[in-house]
C-alpha cells in the first residue's frame, strides 16, 4: 500500500489508461501502434487487479496472481499478432491499416 | 491429491494425449507419409468423440477451479461432432497442393488446442480458468484464420481476428477486475455470495457481458465477424461459426444463471434489446450478401440472436433448448459450409451468381443445400424447426411474447434470403454453370452425416429427452 494514495485514486488512473489504449486502438493507423494501444489497456488492467488485491481483499492473492497470468497472455497475443503482421507485411509491404482493405463490407 | 479424481478430466486429458502422440508424429513420420497425417488425425479425434458419449461422475477438482457435471460434458461432446464434421469436411483441402504437406500437422494442432481451450472455458470454476481457457480458444484461431500465408485476404482475417479478440479479452478483463472487487473472490462459488449490485458490480458485470458478446458476435460486437469469415480459410470459418460460437454461448448461458442470478433483471433486459438487434440486424445485412462466406457470417450472426431467447428464460428448459438448437445449428450451418467448401475446392467460385444452374450439373449437392437452408430458416419437416420452436417456447414461457413476435417476423424475412440461394441453384439457368464434379469420399461422408442430423434430430424425440436429462 502506498502512503495517501486510496484505491480510488488508483481506480481512476488504470481506467484512464485502459480508454487511452481503447483510444488508440480505435484511431491509430499503424498495426504497431494499435498492438501497443492493445498492451496498454492489457496492463491497465493488470495494475487494477493488484490494487485491487492489495486494497481491498489482502487476505489473498487471486488478483496478483491473475495479473502475472495477464501479462504472460498478453506476450502470447502479440507474438501471434507480430507474426500476422510479419507476414502480411511480406505480401503488401505496409503495416498500414489504410492499405488493409480486401475485406469489406 | 487423489489421482483417480483425475479421471473427470477424461475429455481435456485425451485430447492432451492426442495433442502429444500429433507432435511425436509430426517428428517421427517420413515426410513422404506426411499426406497419412490427416486420416491418422480424424481417426484419433472420432476415437475421442466416442469416448466423450461414455458417462462420467460430476465432481469438481483443483479446489474447485475445474468442475464437471453431465451437462457440460453434454457440451463438450456437441464441440465434439462440430469439430469432427469440419475435420471430415478439411480433409481435402489440408492435402491440397498449394497448402504444403510440412504445414499439415500445424492445422490440426492448432484445431485441437482450440477445442481444448473451450473445454477448459466451459469447465472453468473460477475466472482465471475460464480466461485461460478463452484465450487458448482464441488465439490459435487467429493464426489458423492466417493459416494461407501467400493469400492477403487470409492475413487480414488474421489480424482482424487476432486484435478484435484481444480488444474483447482487455474489455472482459477489466469487468472482472471490478466484479474482482465487490465481490472479493475469483472463484464463482465464492463470488456468488460475495457480490451485491452496487454501481461498481453492475458495471463490471457489463463489461465482462460486452467482452463475451464479441465472442459470440451479438449486434453492436459484430464488426469483425464478416471480414474474419470472409478472408479465412472456409474450414477455419466453419470452426469458428460453430464450434468457437457454441462454446462462448454455453459459458454465457452457465455464467448467467450461475453466477449473476443477483442481476437478473439488468441482464434480461440487456437480452432482449440486443437478441432483437442482433436478429433484426443479422437479417438486414445478409440480404444483401453475394459472397457466400458473407452470406453465411450475417446468417450465423443472426442466430446467435436466436439463441439468445433461451438463455433469457434462465431455466432447465431454456438451457435444453439452447443446447438442443446449437447441436441442430451445427448440423444446419456444417452442411451449408461443406457444400460451399466442396464448390470452392473443385472450382473456386464462391459468390451467389456462380451458384447458378448447380441442381442442373449436381444434384446431390444442391438438395443437401436445400435441406441446410430449409433447416438454418426452420421451415417445418427439418430440425431447424424444432430447434428454434423449443427456443420460442421457452422465451413464451417466461412471458416475453413480444420479443417471441419479434423473432417470428425475423424467421419470415431470413426465409427469404435462404430461398434466394436455393432459386439461385434450383430455378436459374447459367450460361457456363458449375461442372458437374465428385468430391472426395469424407467430405461426402460428412455431408450424410449433416443430412442425416438435418432429418432425424427434429422426428426423433428421443434426442431431446436425452439432453433433457442430462441438464435437469
Amino acid at each position: 500500500m502506498i502512503e495517501g494514495v486510496s484505491i480510488q485514486e488508483i481506480m481512476a488512473v488504470s481506467v484512464i489508461l485502459f480508454f487511452i489504449g481503447v483510444y488508440g486502438f480505435l484511431t491509430r493507423r499503424n498495426l504497431i501502434s494499435i498492438l501497443i494501444s492493445l498492451d496498454l489497456l492489457l496492463n491497465a488492467v493488470a495494475l487494477n487487479m493488484a490494487a485491487i488485491n492489495r486494497y481491498l481483499h489482502p487476505d489473498n492473492f487471486q488478483g496478483h496472481f491473475f495479473a502475472v497470468f495477464i501479462i504472460a497472455v498478453a506476450a502470447a497475443e502479440v507474438a501471434v499478432a507480430i507474426a500476422i503482421i510479419v507476414d502480411l507485411y511480406r505480401l503488401i509491404h505496409s503495416v498500414d491499416v489504410e492499405e488493409v482493405d480486401k475485406l469489406k463490407y | 491429491m487423489d489421482w483417480q479424481k483425475l479421471i473427470l478430466m477424461r475429455d481435456e486429458l485425451s485430447l492432451t494425449v492426442l495433442l502429444l502422440l500429433l507432435l511425436v508424429l509430426e517428428i517421427a513420420m517420413d515426410s513422404r507419409r506426411k499426406h497419412q497425417l490427416p486420416t491418422i488425425a480424424l481417426a484419433l479425434f472420432a476415437l475421442h468423440t466416442a469416448l466423450g458419449f461414455l458417462p462420467l461422475a460430476s465432481g469438481h477438482l483443483f479446489g474447485g477451479m475445474f468442475h464437471t457435471t453431465p451437462m457440460l460434458q453434454l457440451m463438450k461432446s456437441i464441440l465434439n461432432i462440430g469439430l469432427l464434421l469440419v475435420l471430415l469436411q478439411a480433409h481435402a483441402y489440408v492435402r491440397s497442393e498449394w497448402v504444403g504437406r510440412e504445414r499439415i500437422t500445424e492445422f490440426y494442432f492448432l484445431l485441437f488446442s482450440s477445442l481444448l481451450g473451450a473445454y477448459f472455458m466451459i469447465s472453468a470454476g473460477d475466472f482465471l480458468m475460464f480466461y485461460l481457457g478463452l484465450e487458448l480458444a482464441s488465439l490459435p484461431v487467429a493464426a489458423l484464420a492466417a493459416y494461407e500465408l501467400s493469400r492477403q485476404r487470409s492475413a487480414e482475417a488474421g489480424i482482424k481476428l487476432v486484435l478484435s479478440a484481444a480488444l474483447a479479452s482487455g474489455v472482459l478483463l477489466l469487468g472482472i477486475s471490478f466484479l474482482y472487487a465487490t465481490g472479493g473472490s475469483m472463484y464463482f462459488e465464492d463470488l456468488q455470495k460475495g457480490l451485491s449490485p452496487n454501481v461498481l458490480s453492475v458495471l463490471g458485470f457489463l463489461f465482462f457481458f460486452s467482452g463475451l458478446s464479441f465472442k459470440i458476435s451479438l449486434v453492436p460486437f459484430h464488426f469483425w465477424t464478416a471480414d474474419v469469415y470472409e478472408g479465412a480459410p472456409i474450414s477455419v470459418t466453419s470452426y469458428l461459426s460453430v464450434v468457437s460460437k457454441g462454446a462462448a454461448v454455453f459459458v454465457l448461458g452457465i455464467l448467467l444463471v450461475q453466477l449473476f442470478p443477483l442481476y437478473a433483471d439488468i441482464w434480461r433486459e440487456i437480452l432482449v434489446v440486443i437478441a432483437i438487434l442482433t436478429m433484426t440486424l443479422g437479417n438486414l445485412f445478409a440480404l444483401r450478401q453475394t459472397n457466400m462466406k458473407r452470406f453465411l457470417a450475417f446468417s450465423s450472426i443472426a442466430q446467435a440472436g436466436f439463441i439468445l431467447l433461451g438463455l433469457l428464460a434462465g431455466d432447465s428448459r431454456g438451457m435444453t433448448a439452447v443446447l438442443y438448437f446449437v447441436l441442430i445449428y451445427a448440423f444446419s450451418n456444417l452442411a451449408a459450409f461443406g457444400v460451399v467448401q466442396a464448390i470452392a475446392l473443385h472450382t473456386g467460385k464462391e459468390t451467389m451468381s456462380e451458384y447458378e444452374g448447380l441442381y442442373r450439373s449436381n444434384p446431390r449437392l444442391s438438395l443437401v443445400m436445400l435441406l441446410a437452408m430449409f433447416s438454418l430458416a426452420g421451415v417445418p419437416p427439418v430440425a431447424g424447426f424444432f430447434g428454434k420452436f423449443f427456443l420460442f417456447m421457452s422465451a413464451a414461457g417466461a412471458g416475453y411474447y413480444g420479443l417471441v413476435l419479434v423473432a417470428v417476423i425475423n424467421v419470415v424475412i431470413s426465409l427469404y434470403y435462404y430461398l434466394l440461394v436455393i432459386r439461385a441453384m434450383f430455378l436459374r439457368k447459367s450460361e457456363q454453370p458449375i461442372a458437374h464434379f465428385v468430391s472426395d469420399l469424407p467430405m461426402r461422408i460428412s455431408l450424410v452425416l449433416c443430412v442425416a442430423g438435418i432429418l432425424f434430430l427434429g422426428l426423433y424425440s428421443p434426442v431431446y429427452e436425452w439432453v433433457l436429462g442430462l441438464v435437469l
